[in-house]
């Protein structure tokens, strides 16, 4: 890097004052949140003269954030599993192979990357509906595993297209069977990609939106997104309370993402490179 | 990518290694057996494939989404989807926004890669902040945006306090300006998501190559125009096709903030579909519209990725 010069410092104020613009929407989503329900004259701006964690605790409680966090977690921790396994085996004979099965098979994955899921939306959901799926949420972990599986079969050809063979060919003439070969040498090698494949995805389905609020509604099973979205409806003008539920609901990925900040950038980064 | 550099071929009983690299037939036993990408197939299939040609082909009938039967009748949805305004308008917007977004996300993205790729002392703070919006649930910022922008909410009084008052707006309610200000919503978001991918191709560019166009005496615009830009080819690539993808498919917030009001002024092809399909039970008519955003992806994106392709070939 090059030296601190005063156009530097220039440059540093500027965009720290850019950040504070950016950050300006969290600053008052925490105002809101800690505002006594009968402080309501004082300016949005303001934060409240005695702030109070009731709205926490209300919020807690009525949009029964708790099973949805129970719920969000389960589908996101079984689709994960499934992706990074399946797809992982899915794209060792991909990048392996040359064969005309092994382009076309890539290619169609790599349309499924295009498709917008609204055309499979409707007939999924109908399907889902006559295997009696509906408001369960294994439905989700389906939709999931399938719906991420050309996105995740795309990061591990790309890696696996860059890994040398030594490896695993030493283990198949040492004896060892393919599938062994895959768990015990390929699989562990792949360790890198697989952690971006975690990454993208735990975002991706911890924050879905559309395909929960279908096939959950009135269910009573909800994952935190839906919850949120019929906390709001309910509560809709009692912004305080209403900001207390969103900060809940967003604590599990935050953290996430401020405890390992350095790798879930990465992932986003460097994870579409291939 | 680079070639495999030629590792050791693993040997047994001291016999000449085993022919290396691609394109040539390996002992069958070392070949990985080709059903491994069957689960992941039968998932992908079940999930994408068959419901999107099943869709493809509901776009053609008159179903309900309910009855038993339904029959088949041409092109009659596509026809009344070119007849009705609102699904016009809809298309419209959709393209607004994807083009919007596309070209303000990127170049705020752009702005704050090149400001944090500096010897500034806050640039890891800052890059983990800048980036934190794109993580949160799509919801919840949605929510937090209706918010700011209601007429009594943050964004109005913030322009009090600062003087400019005049500029108070009803920015969902207006339907003039809601459209902007999801797209603002949307800018704000992932302008950060941006960043960090530029912000890698700005650390692949070596060193030496900054310090050459020093000595040259080339500007700082110059030097961004003339070695900066081009090196960053693959970045802009897939920022570009991120940006255009995620606009052109965009539901979660418009919905949230606006449900595509007021009047229509912000529905999107996605809102539409969700209205026609699971209010309306127009499930057909649904399908047609997916049919036709699909057909807009896989067309501007197509038509984007070779341009870019192109670009990259040219500065390679």
């Amino acid at each position: 890097m090059k030296r601190y010069t005063w156009r530097t410092g220039v440059l540093e104020a500027v965009m720290i004052v850019t950040a504070l613009i950016f950050a300006f929407p969290v600053y008052i989503l925490f105002v809101q949140a800690f505002r006594p329900a009968d402080d309501t004259g004082a300016s949005p701006l303001v934060p409240p003269a005695r702030p109070t964690l009731d709205n926490f605790a209300q919020a807690w409680n009525q949009a029964s954030l708790g099973p949805a966090i129970v719920n969000s977690a389960l589908v996101t921790v079984g689709s994960i599993a499934l992706l990074v396994v399946l797809s992982a085996l899915a794209a060792y004979p991909i990048a392996r192979s040359t064969r005309t099965w092994s382009r076309v098979t890539f290619a169609l994955f790599m349309l499924g990357l295009l498709v917008p899921f609204q055309l499979a939306l409707i007939p999924l959901y109908q399907t889902m509906r006559d295997l009696g799926l509906l408001g369960d949420p294994l439905s989700l972990v389906i939709y999931y595993t399938g719906v991420q599986m050309p996105f995740s079969v795309f990061l591990y050809t790309g890696f696996l297209r860059g890994l040398d063979r030594g490896y695993e060919e030493a283990a198949m003439m040492d004896g060892a069977g393919p599938l062994r070969s895959f768990f015990s040498v390929v699989l562990p090698l792949l360790r890198p990609i697989t952690g971006t494949v975690i990454i993208l995805n735990v975002i991706f389905v911890w924050n879905d939106f559309l395909t929960p609020l279908l096939y959950l509604s009135g269910s009573g099973e909800q994952t935190i997104p839906v919850a949120l979205f019929g906390f709001v409806g309910q509560y809709v003008s009692q912004w305080p309370l209403v900001f207390a539920g969103l900060i809940i609901g967003s604590i599990p990925v935050l953290a996430v993402y401020f405890a390992m900040q350095k790798r879930v950038i990465q992932g986003f980064a460097g994870g579409l490179k291939g | 990518m680079a070639p495999h550099a030629p590792g050791v071929a693993p040997t047994k009983g001291g016999g000449p290694p085993p022919p290396r690299g691609r394109g040539r037939t390996r002992p069958h036993h070392l070949s990985v057996p080709w059903w491994f990408v069957l689960p992941a197939l039968a998932f992908f299939a079940f999930v994408v494939l068959v419901p999107a040609l099943r869709g493809a082909m509901y776009s053609f009938t008159d179903w309900d989404g309910l009855a038993r039967e339904y029959s088949f009748v041409g092109f009659d949805q596509y026809r009344a989807l070119l007849a009705d305004k609102g699904a016009r308008g809809a298309l419209l917007h959709t393209l607004v926004i994807a083009f919007a977004v596309t070209l303000v996300q990127n170049l705020v993205g752009l702005l704050l890669a090149l400001g944090v790729n500096t010897a500034i002392k806050s640039r890891n703070v800052l890059r983990v902040l800048f980036f934190a919006p794109a993580v949160i649930t799509p919801v919840v910022t949605a929510y937090l945006w209706k918010y700011l922008y209601s007429p009594q909410g943050a964004l109005n009084s913030a322009l009090d306090v600062l003087g400019l008052g005049a500029w108070a707006q009803d920015w969902l309610g207006d339907s003039g300006i809601a459209l902007w200000s999801v797209v603002a919503v949307i800018v704000w978001q992932f302008s950060g998501y941006s960043m960090v991918i530029f912000l890698a191709g700005l650390q692949s560019i070596p060193r030496e190559i900054y310090e050459a166009s020093d000595m040259d005496g080339a500007g700082p615009v110059r030097r961004f125009w003339h070695i900066v830009r081009p090196m960053l080819a693959p970045a802009f690539t897939i920022n570009l096709m991120l940006s255009l993808i995620g606009g052109l498919k965009l539901f979660d917030q418009v919905w949230v903030m606006t449900q595509g009001g007021p009047g229509g002024a912000t529905d999107t092809l996605s809102t539409v579909i969700y209205r026609e399909a699971f209010q309306f039970n127009a499930f057909a008519y649904s399908t047609a519209m997916a049919v036709v955003l699909t057909l807009f992806v896989i067309v501007s994106s197509g038509a984007q990725y070779g341009y870019l392709a192109r670009q990259e070939r040219k500065n390679a």
